[in-house]
């Protein structure tokens, strides 16, 4: 046992994020061209919205990542999904990795739900005879039969979302990056979707969780971090972390 | 370079479910479906072969599958390119939000215009047909030439993409460049006059148009000139190898532009 649980399953190693806030936003050529010749100078304001975050997630562990609005939460569950890559250092992944980062970021307004299921299933890099065997589950726990065959863009966010989180899961994945995800739908999928997230731990995922209810996170996650403008301000057990972040609130 | 073959194979289902995708949006709303893109080269071709045919008293036979040989090779070149140009910005809200492999956006683009274009060539046939140019020896060159244009559009459409994301004028400013390429492929008026005049190289120096002549030499049966073969495939390679460069180094900054 204590052999498994030592198993990397998410390495991040002195991870620096920087952004360009281009005070002008200069995106055409032709005021590119203008203040070539001008002379002016392109402003750039730069930001760093992580600095050296650093940690090792092994398998099983579930981390929680408190902070305040801007601290850098989504930016580092983005990098760790692939979508940025990091300006300063470096994150080795193992496993399959299910994100749950905006569900349904991915869809075509114009297709349906079924034509949804097989283009984000193959987005999220599933197979297609997976998707097929998979198809009834997805759409019975989104609760979708009835509007299986309407375009997604005659769907409510709600809908959206549920259809989202069931592909999403669909797949047994190692590691689940979870960013606010829980808060969508009803109070019913909300239960039902944390009861699968709660499987899901049961048999061992790790997870990466992102969310403002620390009470959700101290039910969820053994493990939590404080971001803070970027910086990892403290790490370890939950119980220890969460009356920090609670006096930070207050 | 095995791990990009790798990389490929693994997203092949993906770079499928997006080129069904483009096919099936296209198509979607219109009554009549992909069988527009048979009707509507027709359509334009009568009406170029009347135009230019009357103007320019080309009584020849083979007129009309003259022009449209042309006007569906270019018609696939502008319409990829333009597509493929704008497929990264378009799809801003997953290339933030989701890990895809960005080059598939404007691959899947031009693969998704290229499966159009093969289909039209069905109208190809029915004017041959019509017009009675029967297929000679010299139809394998329409191989070499359909294989030139995929690559060449597909280099120009991942450097294109790039700088669409940088800059959102290149849209405009490509439109202009695609209007000056059409006009120097020869599609409706004969070459030998401008062939023998000093304006030779607008068309010997444009690789849409050296792949177009090699597939006229296909359908209307002559062979094509060697120098369409070298500077058609030098270009391709060309455009690819600085697109891949190109595209692989500025993929990562994307997401902060869109």
């Amino acid at each position: 046992m204590s052999n498994e649980k030592k198993k990397e399953m998410i390495k991040v190693n002195h991870v620096s994020m920087q952004f360009n806030l281009s005070s002008d936003g200069t995106d055409n050529l032709k005021e590119y061209f203008i203040k070539f010749i001008t002379g002016k100078k392109i402003d750039r304001k730069e930001f760093w919205a992580l600095t050296d975050v650093d940690f090792t997630l092994y398998k099983g562990e579930r981390l929680g990542l408190l902070g305040l609005n801007g601290a850098g939460k989504s930016t580092l569950l983005k990098i760790i999904a692939g979508v940025y890559k990091p300006t300063q250092g470096k994150v080795v992944r193992k496993g399959v990795i299910a994100p749950l980062l905006e569900l349904g970021a991915g869809f075509e307004k114009e297709y349906t739900a079924r034509e949804n299921v097989y283009l984000y299933g193959a987005v999220l890099g599933y197979s297609r005879e997976f998707l097929e065997e998979k198809f009834d589950d997805i759409i019975e726990f989104a609760g979708l039969w009835e509007f299986v065959d309407v375009p997604i863009k005659n769907y409510s966010s709600g809908m959206k979302s549920r259809l989202g989180f069931s592909i999403c899961t669909a797949v047994e994945p190692e590691v689940l990056i979870l960013d606010e995800v829980l808060s969508v739908g009803d109070r019913k999928f909300r239960k039902k979707s944390e009861g699968r997230v709660q499987n899901l731990i049961a048999k061992g995922c790790t997870v990466l969780f992102v969310s403002h209810n620390l009470e959700q996170v101290e039910r969820i996650c053994d493990k939590a971090m404080i971001l803070d403008h970027g910086k990892m301000i403290a790490y370890g057990d939950v119980d220890e972390v969460a009356p920090v972040y609670k006096e930070m609130t207050e | 370079m095995k791990k990009a073959i790798q990389n490929a194979l693994k997203h092949r289902f993906l770079l499928k479910e997006l080129v069904i995708k483009g096919i099936r949006l296209k198509y979607r709303r219109s009554y009549l479906g992909i069988l527009w893109s048979l009707i509507e080269p027709l359509m334009t071709t009568a009406v170029l072969v009347v135009v230019f045919g009357t103007l320019l008293g080309k009584g020849d036979g083979s007129f009309p599958v003259y022009i449209i040989a042309a006007r569906l090779m270019y018609s696939f070149f502008s319409g990829a390119t333009k597509n493929a140009a704008k497929s990264v910005r378009k799809n801003a809200q997953m290339v933030k939000k989701v890990y895809v492999p960005k080059y598939l956006y404007p691959t899947s683009s031009v693969i998704f215009y290229f499966i159009i274009y093969i289909i039209s060539l069905l109208a190809l046939v029915a004017v041959m047909v019509f017009s009675r140019v029967a297929p000679t020896l010299y139809i394998w060159q329409i191989i070499p030439a359909l294989i030139l244009i995929f690559f060449i559009t597909l280099g120009v459409s991942m450097i294109l993409s790039v700088l669409m994301v940088f800059f959102r004028d290149v849209e405009y400013l490509w439109n202009v460049c695609t209007m000056m390429i059409m006009y120097m492929c020869a599609i409706f008026y004969p070459v030998e006059k401008i062939m023998e005049s000093k304006w030779a190289f607008t068309l010997k120096l444009n690789p849409v148009y050296c792949a177009i002549d090699i597939f006229r030499g296909g359908v209307l049966g002559y062979m094509a000139e060697s120098w369409d073969y070298m500077y058609a495939g030098v270009f391709a390679a060309a455009a690819m190898v600085i697109g891949i460069i190109f595209f692989k180094s500025k993929q990562d900054d994307f997401v902060m532009h869109l």
